[in-house]
């Protein structure tokens, strides 16, 4: 079988993206690695968005609050790591990534199963204000909450480690970030062409025929939204190890905002949607930030013409609609 | 006498002041087309989707196959085997055909909660749904998406959607809406032979259809059935003929 346009525009973003850090160590300017494993972790939490955003077809407006308890699983734990204080029940901090990542999953899945099982209950423009309601819910308790940080967010002082590598060079940690965003990737080709994949995409289309097939979209979408969510929350340790720095932006609803943002521009539902999206996005920051304060306007004249002239995003400009087996 | 698979008892539904069903009573039994006529407005569409699960009845019940369903959802009595054609298609429009099919046939083999094996490969979803689209004579077009078949396209593949899923009983809400007549003719000559699978309350304004096919007729006009009979007991029916038929029989 001959690699289809698609598939091929995918592999020539992925590869631009792992070749950056490489490339800007040899110029000698370190600065893009930081900005490569930006776009990296965007992409990710977008990859989670898009699961059911773009397949589901439901606008969740607020996976900041995922992006965010990620962060502060990151922030909290290496902060107990560090003081030898033991957390709730005695638990211990930790300073590994995989520990991180694991209680990020846990609590991302308990946050989202509970998100999700309340707002899925509505639709159209109600599931949106509800996930919106329930991440600035998650953001005004973060901002109030002094013993870590409240405003001011929570640092962390020494990035955290990944067994058998040095994560505090940018390079090594940017790979940490590359591989973790193939794996997000790999996990959502195969949800999408798995039976529960093509149950939600169904209930994205037509959701009274899925139930007249018997199959209820309630449950299908929770899962959906759920898993989501854990991309999501994986994303945002990544992030807050990247900034060493936990914030209670990374819960406000401008990141919820920009998470959708990342998606369109890239291509709704796409598999590397979210890869194009998060580095046009990036990269528009840099060069337009650099130019002007104003950066956004252009972003948003941008974004004007993807949603009038180029509704698939840059895939859909490159790789043309998009087919189902 | 034949075995009863559906039946509806007593059937009330009210929007407001306006009575949409009254009192309705009707059956459906093995082996048999029973249609449902009546003029617009009678109350056909309010019927069917409480026998579907999308309205819930002010009062009275329906059973399906011996066990009362009126408190189940949608996708509860599809899974019991009561499956539907919709009067305007209802399809996934991005999917194929043959992918619209595949759904059903998952649906009908349990759990959709299986995240790592591909669809596509996987003949126990992709054969059947074939063989349901042979059976319809869409399986040239298993690969087109369904946005881009035509209506009677359209037509036949909810009736494959609704084979794949090997219902018990058959609800057609207008099968032959806006078909040409060689489709329709070819589709009551399908719905013939489909009566010895399952039978089918049909739902249509396609009298020739209707005539053909039927082996009761119940006539429903202002929420109430005010008769049900033979083809030509329903032909004769002056009351009928005065209500709906007009010179037509």
């Amino acid at each position: 079988m001959t690699l289809s346009r698609e598939a091929l525009i995918n592999l020539i973003l992925i590869t631009l993206l792992a070749a950056v850090p490489f490339v800007a160590l040899g110029v000698g300017q370190p600065f893009y690695i930081t900005l490569a494993t930006r776009i990296a972790i965007l992409a990710l939490a977008a990859v989670g968005l898009n699961l059911v955003l773009g397949l589901g077809g439901l606008v969740s407006f607020g996976h900041a609050a995922f992006f965010g308890i990620g962060g502060y699983v990151a922030g909290i734990l290496a902060a107990h790591a560090s003081s030898g204080e033991p957390l709730l029940f005695g638990l211990a901090g930790s300073d590994q990534m995989p520990v991180i990542w694991l209680v990020t999953l846990i609590l991302c899945g308990i946050v989202g199963l509970a998100i999700g099982a309340v707002s899925l209950r509505a639709s159209g423009v109600y599931f949106i204000m509800s996930t919106l309601a329930f991440a600035q819910m998650i953001y005004y308790f973060a901002v109030s909450w002094p013993a870590y940080g409240g405003e001011d967010g929570l640092s962390i002082l020494v990035r955290n480690q990944f067994p058998g590598v040095n994560s505090m060079k940018p390079i090594s940690y940017f790979l940490i970030c590359l591989g973790m965003l193939i794996t997000g990737l790999a996990l959502f080709s195969l949800i999408r062409a798995s039976r529960f994949g093509a149950a939600l995409q169904a209930a994205r289309q037509n959701a009274v025929r899925v139930a007249a097939v018997g199959i209820s979209p309630y449950p299908i979408r929770l899962a959906a939204f759920t898993l989501s969510g854990m991309i999501t929350g994986v994303a945002g340790a990544l992030y807050a190890d990247l900034n060493r720095f936990a914030s209670p932006s990374m819960i406000s609803w401008h990141m919820s905002g920009e998470l959708i943002v990342l998606i369109v521009l890239g291509g709704t539902g796409r598999l590397f949607g979210p890869v194009a999206g998060a580095m046009l996005y990036v990269v528009f920051e840099f060069a337009l930030g650099g130019l002007t304060e104003r950066w956004q306007f252009f972003l948003g004249l941008i974004l004007l013409a993807v949603v009038l002239f180029a509704r698939g995003g840059l895939l859909g400009l490159l790789a043309g609609k998009a087919r189902h087996g | 006498m034949a075995e009863t698979v559906l039946e509806i008892e007593n059937l009330v539904k009210n929007f407001g002041a306006l009575r949409a069903t009254d009192g309705v009573s009707l059956d459906l039994r093995q082996g048999e087309i029973h249609a449902l006529i009546g003029p617009n407005g009678a109350g056909k569409s309010t019927l069917i989707h409480q026998i579907c699960g999308t309205l819930k009845p002010d009062q009275g019940n329906i059973r399906f196959s011996g066990q009362d369903i009126t408190a189940l959802g949608v996708a509860e009595r599809v899974r019991l085997g009561l499956g539907r054609t919709f009067q305007v298609s209802s399809i996934a429009p991005e999917f194929s055909a043959l992918r619209n099919v595949m759904l059903a046939v998952q649906a009908k083999q349990g759990t959709s909660f299986r995240f790592f094996t591909p669809v596509m490969r996987d003949r126990s979803l992709t054969e059947p749904a074939l063989a349901m689209l042979e059976r319809v004579g869409l399986a040239a077009r298993a690969d087109i998406p369904a946005a881009e078949l035509s209506h009677g396209e359209r037509r036949q593949l909810e009736i494959a959607i609704a084979l794949a899923l090997e219902s018990k009983a058959f609800l057609l809400d207008e099968p032959m809406a806006g078909m040409w007549p060689e489709g329709s003719k070819a589709l009551t000559g399908f719905l013939d032979g489909l009566r010895h699978e399952a039978p089918i309350l049909l739902v249509e304004h396609d009298m020739d259809a209707v005539f053909a096919l039927a082996d009761r007729i119940s006539v429903l006009v202002y929420g109430k059935i005010i008769t049900t009979g033979t083809v030509d007991e329903i032909r004769r029916d002056p009351a009928v003929r005065s209500a709906y038929l007009g010179d037509h029989a």
